[in-house]
């Protein structure tokens, strides 16, 4: 697609491709969406990733123009597309049914968008036959959508969404409709049919693991605001709150307070624990003030013998196993009735006898395996 | 079957009977020679000839399918506005009382709708001083010729009322379960939503409208209140001229004709049925063919 920036800084453009400024979407008193504020640089594939409710299917209604926002601005390349109607904007939608028209055969299909812009006829065929092959379906062109099965009928969705090329590409929950195997598998063919066209994508997902695998970035939505953006990595080892943190991936979660402030660590009071968390950099905060620490299961091990160290780490009694293949989550109960949980890989173990039901087990962690939390 | 009780199949049989021995008589005695309906006078097709000799008859019987197929077709235009309008246009002030208004002539008594049409095109009438002798404007003129007297016109506004609303009912509950994604999907790909009403909505819902064509037409056909208020002389529908004529003393002309209804009606539903059926089955096999033929 060839993009023709006005301004001479293309660089700056490039970065800035879509602007959203202080978007509010209220419905009555409710705030669907907050005051949300995000740029994305041309050809990222972005992710909004909340659960139901969370106000990311709203904002991607307000990017296609299907809602008007209550506030705020939508620039895309410079162009303020706010007040577009959903036909003009060159935004086009793969929506989470798919809305093939059941009436019109495939090739009709990825053709209405064309024709709507009343281009010559060959062109329009030249470009659904190029569609066609780049999605692979050329065999099933004059086929009804109902004659389809649902992996075949996604694919010409998304031929349909980038007929028009597109300068941003809104993906609704795009494999919500196939069952997990299929998902699996099409979550690469469609990072890779995006990323040969080159278009700029935003999806929504409520699912964490497809928003990692296809996304180059993801905001975290809760209630209508975005809770942290940043590369999958960042946002799994570097939650910036509690909800982050329990929302991706699963994880233990000790409330403490700030007992050892230093440059060089930090120790946190834990009464869940009945002993002291050492982390091993400093934080930014008084002491003695409220503080979380998220320990994910992996990084907590399992042992028989008590250590000499006289942090992180907690005695308990195995409270239930799930044996998952690769490796088992323990569930461990401490004094206090808190659980911890633990990944075990199921090598762990080695000659001896794996911890059972009941056993008596003391799990610990290291000094750098959490993130500490201030929210 | 066989494990049927034999109370239960009794009950069945003469649930049978009460519904169709009346109608098998009637097809029976109109091959019946005699003048007498209830006479048996020997086998004859006498009373079919008389029946398309009879030129009221003839007149009655086209008058009332003209009357259906313009009320039916007028009744799926207003009917699937006002249906669409219910169900797409979200909470608007006053919604209930249209989709009350709506709904109303199904459930209001058509004693009671005839009626109140017949004064108010009385009230037009010599509102609009039809029967006066000085000269008219040009508007009233136009209202004098449609409303002057009651005939076909004002027939048809009745039958449309009534149809109107079994149509709205069938379109507003298709669209309601039709998923909203398909006319925001065209209206993304640069369809005015004007435009998409016509080549998407409607090819969508073609069936409802379809079946709601059929209804409306049936019930104009066959309706006899509403018409016995709204007709005037020189317009005597089907119905109208059986109702005279039964109650001058039956005759097996009466019965020519009904059965000629009862034929003509079942071939139309059997043949599309059969098209119905066929279609399903198409669809099945094109089906069975993409899932298992997928790469």
């Amino acid at each position: 697609m060839a993009v023709t920036p006005s301004s001479a800084d293309a660089g700056e453009s490039k970065k800035n491709y879509l602007e959203i400024k202080g978007v509010t979407k209220k419905f009555g008193d409710f705030y669907a969406v907050d005051d949300v504020d995000l740029v994305i640089p041309k050809n990222e594939i972005f992710a909004l990733l909340g659960s139901s409710g969370s106000g990311k299917s709203t904002l991607l209604r307000m990017l296609a123009g299907m809602e008007k926002p209550t506030e705020g601005r939508i620039i895309l390349e410079g162009q303020d597309i706010t007040d577009l109607q959903p036909y003009v904007r060159p935004v086009n939608m793969m929506f989470q049914s798919y809305a093939l028209f059941p009436h019109m055969t495939v090739e009709q299909n990825i053709a209405f968008g064309l024709k709507q812009d009343k281009l010559p006829r060959d062109e329009i065929a030249d470009r659904v036959g190029k569609m066609l092959d780049l999605v692979q379906m050329k065999k099933y062109a004059r086929r009804k959508p109902h004659q389809l099965s649902g992996g075949q009928q996604q694919r010409v969705a998304l031929a349909r969404s980038l007929a028009k090329r597109p300068k941003l590409l809104l993906l609704d929950e795009p494999l919500g409709a196939l069952d997990k195997k299929l998902r699996v598998q099409t979550q690469f063919e469609l990072v890779n049919v995006i990323e040969t066209v080159g278009v700029t994508c935003i999806m929504v997902t409520h699912d964490q693991e497809e928003a990692m695998t296809m996304a180059s970035r993801i905001a975290i939505m809760s209630e209508g605001k975005l809770m942290q953006v940043g590369g999958p990595r960042e946002i799994y080892e570097y939650p910036n709150c509690r909800f982050t943190a329990e929302f991706i991936g699963s994880t233990n979660i000790f409330e403490g307070r700030l007992a050892v402030d230093e440059p060089d660590h930090i120790v946190i009071e834990s009464q869940d624990l009945g002993r002291g968390i050492y982390v091993d950099h400093g934080i930014t905060g008084p002491k003695g003030m409220n503080v979380w620490y998220s320990v994910r299961p992996e990084d907590v091990t399992l042992c028989r013998d008590k250590p000499d160290s006289q942090h992180n780490w907690v005695e308990g009694k195995v409270h239930d196993i799930a044996y998952l293949g690769s490796h088992s989550v323990y569930h461990i109960k401490l004094a206090s009735g808190r659980v911890v949980m633990a990944n075990v890989p199921t090598s762990h173990w080695g000659e001896a006898k794996p911890a059972t039901w009941g056993d008596d087990i003391v799990a610990k962690w290291g000094n750098n395996a959490g993130a500490v939390l201030t929210s | 079957m066989n494990k049927m009780p034999l109370s239960n199949r009794l009950f069945m049989v003469m649930g049978y009977f009460f519904l169709y021995v009346p109608i098998a008589s009637l097809v029976i005695f109109s091959f019946n020679e005699s003048r007498l309906v209830t006479v048996w006078g020997g086998f004859s097709f006498k009373w079919y000839g008389e029946m398309f000799r009879n030129d009221d008859l003839l007149h009655a019987a086209g008058l009332s399918f003209k009357i259906a197929f313009l009320s039916a077709t007028l009744a799926v235009v207003l009917g699937t506005l006002a249906g669409f309008v219910l169900a797409r246009f979200g909470r608007f002030k006053g919604q209930s009382l249209f989709a009350g208004l709506t709904s109303a002539p199904m459930v209001m008594p058509e004693v009671i709708v005839g009626l109140s049409m017949l004064l108010l095109f009385v009230s037009l009438q010599s509102g609009l001083g039809c029967s006066s002798d000085e000269p008219l404007g040009l508007l009233s003129r136009m209202g004098c010729w449609a409303f002057g007297e009651r005939g076909m016109i004002t027939i048809w506004i009745g039958h449309t009322t009534l149809c109107m609303a079994y149509v709205a009912v069938l379109v507003q509950s298709r669209l309601k379960e039709l998923d909203r994604s398909l006319e925001d999907a065209a209206m993304d790909l640069g369809c005015h939503p004007f435009k998409v009403f016509f080549i998407i909505t409607i090819p969508v819902i073609a069936p409802a409208l379809v079946s709601g064509w059929l209804l409306s037409f049936t019930l104009s056909l066959d309706d006899y209140v509403l018409t016995a208020f709204l007709s005037g002389p020189g317009s005597t529908t089907m119905p109208q001229w059986i109702f005279s004529s039964v109650r001058i003393g039956p005759t097996p002309e009466v019965n020519a004709l009904a059965t000629v209804v009862i034929v003509v009606v079942t071939l139309f539903v059997v043949v599309s049925n059969r098209l119905m059926l066929s279609a399903q089955a198409k669809r099945d096999k094109a089906m069975q063919a993409a899932f298992s033929g997928k790469s």
